[in-house]
């Protein structure tokens, strides 16, 4: 083992401790115990990760520590210790403060800080980065107004935002999404607080900027030598940044420890459940054949020289030329085999989502060809149809959503949301139509009774099977599924990508699955698509682009992936990308 | 999470599974009955509506009937036990009798209750025949009203020339309720019709319609009523100026109304589920009907609940002003303007009873939209 484990610090290390922390929230019907029975120590100097699924009490316990638990919640008992606040010596219980109390509001910020998820909506979009970040220094710090400029500077240039003088007085929306989140690092850094609270700060952040943002986090720590509890449901994150684990469900700890012996020796059923999910998104699965099915010659689509541009917008009134349009898809060809599975992996605004709603003519291209070659029709050309003529080929070609919530009419019972392609394409006998939505149900893994339900009463993840059963009812040849399990937990992934894998195989379907997590794609996909900024950069065997990428973006992407091994931490080196654009 | 028991679904069958299946409206229902304040005011307005539409057996009296000797008379109370010749307490409702004096000073009478006199109030009693629902059939029975034809009964006092108020503001229930009504059912068409088309269309015709909107919402609204009031000729019928004053209001209603509808459909039509109701081949009248209606019937629901205050306040504001409903048609409106001087408020509060009706109305009109707002999306997080 390459990676020492920390040794056991002392007591007096401590920072904050949480005893038998209970937040429950009383809605009047019932009571959900968001968290209960908590016990934490925060320790200076080190990184605690908070793992769990979504719903599991993490964020709830990061506002309970700051006591800004948001109503109807309530800390019903257990204790919140700060040691030392401010100058002072000795403890003081933060659960026991009003939240509203003077004393509590000194600590929030100077003592105790906190990194949201959203940077954008934590931001005041009125305020420029400076004023927000000056007045934190001078509500805790009895500092000029100039003093304070010259340190939120100092503070900017930390966290590596370039040209900190000019940056500092700008607002929040002319920065990415990772600059926002350097600012609100820099924000939450600046009065050297002894404990930040990092609430899934790189949830919302594609992954390059993730690995960056983690770095410079792991720099910071070890400069100001504060305690941070990071709060993730991602176990690639802890195994890159993590000191000590505690693992949340259902609002209580399952099991805490430091992060070799949790990734290790993890004694929970539980956490050997969650860590068996991640490791299976390591590897291909079982399910898939082996790669590439190549030889065959038999397409079932043709992209050519697809683009897409979305008109800039015109002014009324204005004599300036109307914006320039924005190329959202530039020159995308590619090639899918009949029973393929091909990924598509990019990032955010990389023109993924486009592509896949380009491609069943949701949105219709500016120009390229899309050639459909179905299993007994004539192959057609799909990029130049009317919208009116493209429906014929919508039974052929369906879409699997990425939200399972949205996607779902919640006003519809999940008999008529199914029946809904059937009932549409002619099937009209009650009876007939009850048999197959049953069968289909039963193919997705739920029970045929579930039809009289509505969607309210469904997981996540039975959702997204009810989705895939509303999918796969017309027999399609082809499906797109648009990042089709990024909203579901880890723990349900590799079960829904199994569920597609043996479906696709079943019933000889190709594949188009979109996606940004490049584990999920190299699990089921025979072929990956990289696309940057609209193009495709890389195409090739799932393997070959995974392990030997030959595009630098490429490269640069799979680098920046966290794995879910603590022993590797350090040992990948991240390669930077930068594109001939940006300059 | 823990989830314990749900407790606002009844017994029988596990909650979980009834909630499980239970259809937007049940939820909906579920919702709207945890809001006491709305569940109280929607049995305030059955009864508003049950006035409404019972007025004419229900009022003691017809609204014109005139009795000059008891101009302005006060308010009587309403005695529901006499006593015997032996001075036990038996069932026989009556109400006291006025001596009426004159002032030497103002010349005006004034009215003190005489204990001596009673008269003999009855339930059921046959009063002289009268045409139920605008002559559907004639009545000759009315709820409550003086045994003997001729007695005075003034439960909330008499105006100008003697009517009966209470008399008045129950017909006047069956007007302004109703006014409200149809001016919104008037201004939904419009609404629905050109929002829909706004929201469903886009582009150029959505552009068109709302600068249209915001010009209408642009016209200062009392002035053009105002206007086109005035404009109504003189020897119109009474009928027809109600209708045409209920057009007047719902051409200004159907703005808002049309802004709300155009938002649900706007938000509607890029939810994942409409894609996927056209991925999956449905024409687009069905997509419409089928995927998109159901989730914003509830919303118009709601906010048609809160735009009928809006109408019978603009309704009693207009007839108020004398502008709007001419006597002898009888609205709440029309009942104001004789509250109008200061005189009133000195010597006959009562007049401004009617007053007090609008304010029931709108404030239970306003709780009801209020809680219907609150249960329209069941499923909102």
């Amino acid at each position: 083992m390459t990676f020492d484990p920390p040794m056991k610090p002392p007591a007096s290390d401590l920072v904050v401790e949480v005893k038998d922390l209970s937040t429950w929230f009383d809605t009047g019907r019932q009571v959900i115990k968001a968290v209960d029975n908590m016990n934490l120590a925060l320790r200076r100097g080190r990184t605690h990760c908070i793992v769990g699924e979504s719903g599991s009490g993490k964020s709830v316990t990061a506002r309970s520590i700051l006591n800004i638990v948001p109503k109807p919640g309530r800390i019903v008992k257990g204790e919140v210790l700060l040691y030392g606040a401010g100058t002072a010596s000795g403890t003081i219980d933060l659960a026991k403060l009003h939240p509203k109390a003077r004393q509590i509001r000194a600590i929030r910020g100077r003592d105790i800080s906190m990194i949201f998820q959203e940077p954008m909506s934590s931001l005041s979009p009125v305020h420029t980065i400076g004023q927000q970040i000056i007045e934190t220094i001078r509500l805790h710090r009895p500092v000029g107004r100039k003093e304070a400029r010259e340190r939120a500077i100092e503070m900017l240039a930390q966290v590596k935002i370039p040209r900190p003088e000019r940056s500092i007085d700008s607002y929040p929306f002319e920065f990415s999404g990772g600059m926002r989140q350097r600012a609100m690092i820099a924000m939450a850094l600046v009065c050297e607080p002894k404990l930040v609270i990092a609430d899934e700060p790189t949830t919302a952040l594609d992954v390059t900027t993730q690995a960056e943002i983690l770095d410079l986090m792991k720099g910071l720590q070890q400069r100001h030598g504060m305690a941070l509890m990071f709060i993730t449901h991602d176990m690639g994150v802890v195994a890159e940044i993590a000191d000590d684990v505690t693992v949340m469900y259902n609002g209580e700890v399952v099991e805490h420890g430091p992060v070799n012996d949790i990734f290790f020796a993890a004694r929970h059923p539980y956490t050997q459940k969650l860590l068996a999910s991640v490791r299976a998104l390591e590897s291909r699965s079982h399910r898939a054949g082996p790669a590439a099915k190549s030889g065959s010659g038999d397409a079932i689509l043709e992209v050519s020289n697809l683009t897409m541009s979305f008109a800039g917008r015109r002014r009324m009134f204005s004599r300036k030329a109307p914006e320039a349009p924005v190329k959202a898809l530039d020159d995308v060809s590619f090639t899918l085999k009949r029973g393929e599975i091909l990924g598509i992996v990019g990032e955010s605004g990389s023109g993924k989502t486009t592509l896949g709603r380009c491609i069943l003519r949701i949105l219709a291209p500016s120009s390229g060809g899309i050639l459909f070659k179905g299993r007994d029709t004539a192959p057609v050309d799909l990029a130049p149809l009317p919208q009116a003529k493209v429906k014929p080929y919508w039974r052929r070609m369906r879409m699997i959503f990425q939200d399972p919530f949205s996607s779902l009419n919640p006003r519809m019972t999940v008999y008529q949301v199914i029946a809904e392609p059937l009932l549409n394409h002619g099937v009209t006998e009650k009876r007939v139509l009850e048999d197959q939505v049953a069968g289909l149900l039963e193919r997705v893994g739920l029970a045929s009774d579930a039809m009289w339900r509505y969607p309210h009463a469904f997981s996540g993840g039975q959702r997204q099977r009810i989705g895939i059963a509303r999918t796969i009812a017309l027999r399609p040849e082809l499906i797109v599924a648009d990042e089709a399990t990024s909203a579901l937990d880890v723990s349900l992934r590799a079960q829904m990508l199994d569920l597609l894998l043996g479906l696709a195989h079943e019933f000889e379907m190709s594949l188009i699955f979109i996606g940004h997590d490049i584990g999920v794609i190299r699990y089921m996909c025979d072929r990956v698509a990289v696309m940057h900024r609209g193009r495709i950069v890389e195409i090739g065997d799932t393997d070959t682009v995974c392990d030997k990428p030959s595009h630098p973006y490429t490269r640069s992407l799979i680098s920046a992936i966290p794995k879910p091994d603590p022993r590797l931490r350090g040992k990948t080196e991240r390669i930077r990308y930068k594109s001939e654009v940006e300059g | 999470m823990t989830i314990s028991a749900d407790l606002d679904s009844p017994a029988g069958g596990s909650p979980a599974a009834r909630r499980d299946s239970a259809s937007q409206w049940r939820l909906m229902w579920w919702q709207f009955r945890r809001h006491r304040l709305a569940v109280v005011s929607s049995f305030v307005l059955l009864f508003i509506a049950f006035v409404g539409i019972f007025c004419e057996f229900l009022a003691p009296f017809s609204p014109n009937a005139f009795s000059p000797r008891y101009t302005y008379a006060p308010p009587q109370r309403l005695h529901f036990f006499d006593r015997d010749a032996d001075g036990g307490l038996i069932w026989r409702p009556y109400v006291n009798g006025y001596k009426i004096t004159i002032d030497p000073q103002a010349l005006r009478r004034i009215f003190t209750v005489d204990e001596t006199v009673k008269y003999p109030v009855g339930f059921f009693v046959k009063s002289e025949p009268y045409p139920m629902w605008g002559g559907l059939f004639t009545l000759e029975t009315r709820l409550m009203g003086p045994v003997k034809k001729g007695d005075p009964m003034f439960l909330l006092g008499a105006d100008r020339l003697g009517r009966d108020m209470l008399s008045r503001i129950i017909y006047g229930t069956r007007i302004s309720m109703s006014i409200g009504l149809v001016g919104v059912t008037l201004s939904l068409l419009l609404g629905i019709i050109l929002g829909g088309i706004s929201g469903y269309k886009g582009g150029m015709i959505d552009n068109v319609i709302q600068r249209v909107i915001e010009f209408i919402l642009s016209l200062p609204t009392t002035p053009l009523w105002l206007g086109l009031a005035a404009a109504m000729p003189n020897n119109w019928p009474p009928l027809r100026i109600y209708f045409a004053i209920t057009l007047i209001l719902s051409l200004i209603g159907w703005t808002s109304l049309a802004r709300v509808i155009r938002g649900r459909f706007l938000s509607l039509r890029t939810e994942d589920f409409v894609t996927a109701a056209r991925l999956d081949g449905a024409s687009e009248p069905r997509i419409v009907f089928r995927h998109m209606a159901p989730s914003f019937v509830s919303h118009i629901i709601a906010e048609v609940s809160l735009a009928i205050p809006a109408m019978i306040l603009a309704e009693t504001a207009l007839s108020f002003l004398g502008l709007g409903l001419q006597p002898p048609i009888v609205s709440w409106g029309v009942l104001l303007q004789e509250a109008q001087n200061i005189r009133s408020i000195v010597t006959a509060p009562w007049l401004f009873a009617p007053g007090v009706a609008v304010v029931i109305a709108v404030l239970s009109l306003n709780f009801v939209g209020d809680g219907l707002r609150d249960a329209a999306d069941p499923y909102r997080q």
